[in-house]
């Protein structure tokens, strides 16, 4: 492969691309919220597993362009604990294209049945370094620093961190509104960091069309999420924090790949101006009972 | 001493007999009194038919015939429970058996799930009296 690194970094991009769209071509199922940020309480269907890679690109003041990815792979284990995998890489104009890191993620529903307000318990594993560029959540005084630093130094920065979750979420009337509120800690050191994002989201149509379509309404759901920082333990408050507004797009095909698009706008001055995310999921409904009928010779 | 434990035993049994139960059958009253907002007509067994497909066939089977754990939906339990237990049953899911909660569906696409679902298996109920009744009738005596 020829060119600069983050013209190689372009091109992995590309193919990561093309190989999902290409798995989706397969067809199955898939459904999930526009939020690129914001958890609700929905859970992954017990032995599914739903691929997906999101993307974060812009350009923070004075820095690089860059583009954080990270794929996904997000597997029910039962009714109430979904787990995740997550492989972190960027790439940064006229700096490098680097792996940066993966996550292990745990969401455990608490109550059995449906409430007004269900809660949702979030734990997290992560083992990345400083180059990360993913913006999966923003907690503490996160902010343009953190994006402008050169990949060659921040690379080497080790972050170990444990981060958990406290997940609300209802849906009503065919809104879904969710709350979620971070803390997260390096396993090394203070101090522990907190955050927030909160999100509302509709299809655009309630009632499903009687026809298997690409373009009916109920496929496109819209919504907005807001997601910040909320300082640390020394320093709760907004006090030097960025914080996002970001309208959020998912379009679901009629083979159940979703497609999903959000422009975010940094509200303060350590946010980034402007944050464009998009990512493709698909689910592969009883992945885990296909993968046991394999390894038992086809027998269910 | 003797008494807590014939007391902690009967919980224990209680709670494997509650969830061992139908799912449908654990609906309340007042959630199983609800009715069903839509007509059967078309277009809505249609909607219901892509639905059930989407949501429901990977687990129940394409036919509604069930596989191993996952209980069959064409069966005289589900046409003949109430819509509104149907729809408890859908909502909440059941963490114990696995059934995962579909409460993010819209409520106008689970009651066209739930429309589909009675209308086929009534129809075919209905469709296999009317041949017995015929049967009945037409067998030399």
């Amino acid at each position: 492969m020829t060119g600069n690194p983050s013209q190689r970094a372009l091109h992995i991009a590309r193919g990561g691309a093309w190989l999902i769209l290409l798995a989706a071509a397969t067809g199955l199922n898939a459904a999930e919220g526009p939020f690129f940020i914001t958890y609700t309480h929905q859970m992954e269907e017990p032995r599914n597993l739903e691929i997906a890679t999101k993307n974060v690109t812009g350009k923070p003041g004075d820095g690089n362009r860059f583009l954080g990815s990270v794929t996904e792979l997000e597997y029910g284990a039962t009714a109430w604990w979904t787990t995740e995998l997550y492989l972190d890489g960027q790439a940064t104009r006229n700096e490098s294209a680097l792996f940066t890191g993966y996550r292990w993620e745990n969401r455990f529903r608490v109550l059995p049945r449906e409430h007004w307000i269900n809660p949702v318990l979030y734990v997290e594993f992560e083992n990345i370094n400083g180059a990360n560029k993913g913006l999966l959540e923003v907690v503490g005084h996160d902010g343009t620093d953190d994006l402008t630093a050169p990949n060659a130094d921040s690379r080497y920065e080790k972050k170990r961190e444990v981060e958990a979750k406290l997940i609300l979420s209802s849906h009503f009337k065919g809104w879904t509104i969710a709350e979620n509120f971070i803390a997260e800690k390096n396993v090394r050191h203070a101090p522990y960091e907190f955050g927030y994002a909160a999100g509302v989201s509709r299809p655009l149509a309630l009632s499903a069309s009687p026809d298997r379509c690409d373009l009916c309404l109920e496929n496109f759901q819209a919504g907005v999420e807001v997601y910040g920082g909320l300082g640390t333990h020394e320093g709760f408050g907004l006090h030097e924090t960025s914080h996002y507004v970001a309208p959020t797009l998912a379009w679901t095909l009629a083979n159940g790949t979703t497609f999903k698009v959000s422009p975010g706008f940094g509200v303060t001055e350590q946010s980034a101006r402007f944050l464009l995310r998009f990512g493709v999921s698909y689910e592969i409904a009883q992945f885990g009972r296909a993968a046991r009928s394999l390894f038992r010779g086809g027998r269910p | 001493m003797s008494r807590i434990v014939s007391l902690l035993t009967g919980c224990v049994l209680a709670t494997v007999w509650c969830q061992g139960a139908s799912l449908v059958h654990q609906a309340p009253p007042s959630a199983a009194n609800m009715r069903n907002p839509l007509e059967a007509n078309e277009r809505t067994l249609r909607a219901g038919a892509k639905l059930y497909a989407r949501e429901c066939a990977a687990c129940h089977g394409e036919n509604r015939e069930g596989r191993r754990k996952v209980p069959p939906l064409n069966q005289a339990e589900i046409y003949q429970s109430r819509p509104g237990a149907l729809f408890w049953a859908l909502r909440n899911g059941s963490l114990h058996t696995g059934m995962p909660s579909f409460a993010h569906l819209p409520e106008p696409q689970r009651w066209q799930i739930i429309t589909w679902l009675r209308h086929v298996d009534g129809s075919a109920a209905e469709d296999r009296a009317k041949t017995e009744k015929r049967k009945t009738e037409w067998s030399p005596k």
